[in-house]
């Protein structure tokens, strides 16, 4: 089963959607057993982090998710709020990853919004992916590149487009919005 | 490297799609979910449907249209039309849009713009604004371009930014339906009146038009409509183009 964790932000009926496209029902749920329960976890995320992560500590949620063994993966906001800190809202996340989340310098137009390519990935999540393919990003604020990097994208500088530590994947990207190369992403995460 | 968009507009009525011809009367062009699929499989990188009738009573019929797309289509997609309170918002968020856009309301209530930003970000609030020379101003028009507002059109997508807007969907009505290219003139000026992300729309006719907008103003993306519906430029097309000119366009 594959639980997508509901916590009241953002867009996660297209998450929901991507995997019926893939011939798959994922579950929305905020339910701690049916959580553990999942095969693979989903934690998506839209918005403004210090009112998610407030949802999160509402229904006890930011103690569970720490805890998981099975893989997860963090979209957008998802992979912020699994990072230690984030000056959106100055909210501290739940720690995951030894990163603070940054706000994009104004040099250029933020959001940083539309279809961008990798500057370098690796690992399995991103199998029959190609650097010059384009994923689609929504974001003001970025993940410095740390150790936990998997893969890297540019705009204004290079920045983490996805993570990984132990079960813990995450992506700056919305695979379930990025098309095809999207479905491949979702696939590979879903073969871990 | 950050790709331009080529962005596909379809209006809709009462849960179809429909185009005009010759602006005078409008007629069916189809389901909306599956002209929208075909243009995405095609590769157009959003999409935008905008409800033209957007009365109370239809509004279900749109809300069950979102779900449909959302179920259908792997790529974003903005819903516009008629939304006049942060509920209107929710409901289509909820159904699975990524984007909304808001216009007339928008002038009318600004604080509507920063209500929208608070409650789902930034990310999601993109203002339409309908833009007009009169008197060698720039105005902004509302109601469909049928009422002038006060509002000079630099000033008041600096007002939209400071209110929390995401993204600003210009539409020239001097140039719309004349298929004679985008208004370079006034997309460069929001461009470097403000610092996110500018759709231009109206006057699409040609590849070259397309070129030229993104070769001549920082605009982030072009949208157009009728010359997608009636085939005159297919989105293949165009984008081998735009990359044949090295203009940075998303090939997968």
């Amino acid at each position: 089963m594959i639980a997508i964790i509901n916590y009241k932000s953002g867009n996660i009926k297209s998450v929901k959607d991507a995997f019926s496209r893939l011939g798959l029902n994922a579950k929305l749920t905020n339910n701690p057993e049916e959580i553990l329960a999942a095969d693979k976890v989903i934690f998506p995320g839209v918005g403004e982090a210090s009112f998610a992560m407030e949802q999160l500590k509402a229904t006890g949620l930011h103690t569970l998710i720490p805890t998981l063994t099975q893989p997860v993966l963090g979209i957008c906001l998802g992979m912020q709020l699994l990072c230690a800190y984030s000056e959106e809202g100055q909210t501290d996340g739940l720690g995951i990853f030894d990163l603070n989340v940054t706000r994009f310098p104004k040099d250029r137009k933020v959001p940083h919004m539309g279809w961008n390519n990798f500057e370098s990935f690796e690992g399995p999540l991103f199998k029959n992916v190609q650097l010059s393919n384009d994923v689609y990003f929504v974001h003001s604020f970025y993940v410095p590149i740390g150790e936990e990097t998997i893969a890297q994208t540019q705009y204004i500088q290079n920045f983490s487009a996805a993570l990984n530590k132990d079960n813990f994947y995450a992506v700056q990207f919305h695979p379930e919005k990025s098309g095809k190369v999207g479905q491949q992403i979702l696939q590979n995460f879903l073969a871990l | 490297m950050l790709k331009k968009r080529i962005i596909a507009c379809l209006d809709i009525q009462e849960g179809r799609t429909v185009k005009g011809i010759n602006f005078k009367g409008i007629r069916d062009a189809g389901d909306p979910v599956e002209l929208g699929a075909k243009y995405a499989a095609q590769g157009v990188d959003e999409l935008v449907f905008l409800d033209i009738t957007a009365t109370i009573e239809k509004r279900k019929t749109l809300i069950e249209l979102v779900r449909k797309i959302s179920t259908t289509i792997n790529i974003p997609f903005t819903v516009g039309g008629g939304i006049r309170s942060v509920d209107d918002v929710a409901e289509l968020l909820n159904a699975g849009a990524d984007k909304i856009s808001i216009n007339s309301a928008a002038v009318r209530n600004p604080e509507l713009i920063r209500q929208i930003a608070n409650r789902f970000g930034s990310q999601c609030v993109v203002v339409a604004i309908d833009t007009k020379q009169t008197d060698q101003r720039e105005k902004v028009f509302i109601k469909g371009g049928r009422e002038e507002t006060q509002w000079e059109t630099i000033n008041w997508a600096q007002q939209c930014v400071d209110y929390g807007a995401g993204e600003i969907l210009l539409t020239s009505m001097n140039k719309d339906g004349t298929k004679d290219g985008f208004d370079l003139g006034i997309t460069q000026k929001i461009n470097e009146a403000i610092s996110i992300p500018v759709i231009a729309s109206g006057g699409a006719g040609t590849k070259q038009h397309f070129a030229e907008a993104f070769q001549k103003t920082q605009v982030d993306a072009c949208l157009a409509a009728s010359i997608f519906h009636f085939g005159e430029i297919s989105i293949p097309e165009l984008k081998t183009y735009l990359t044949q000119q090295n203009i940075p366009i998303r090939c997968n």
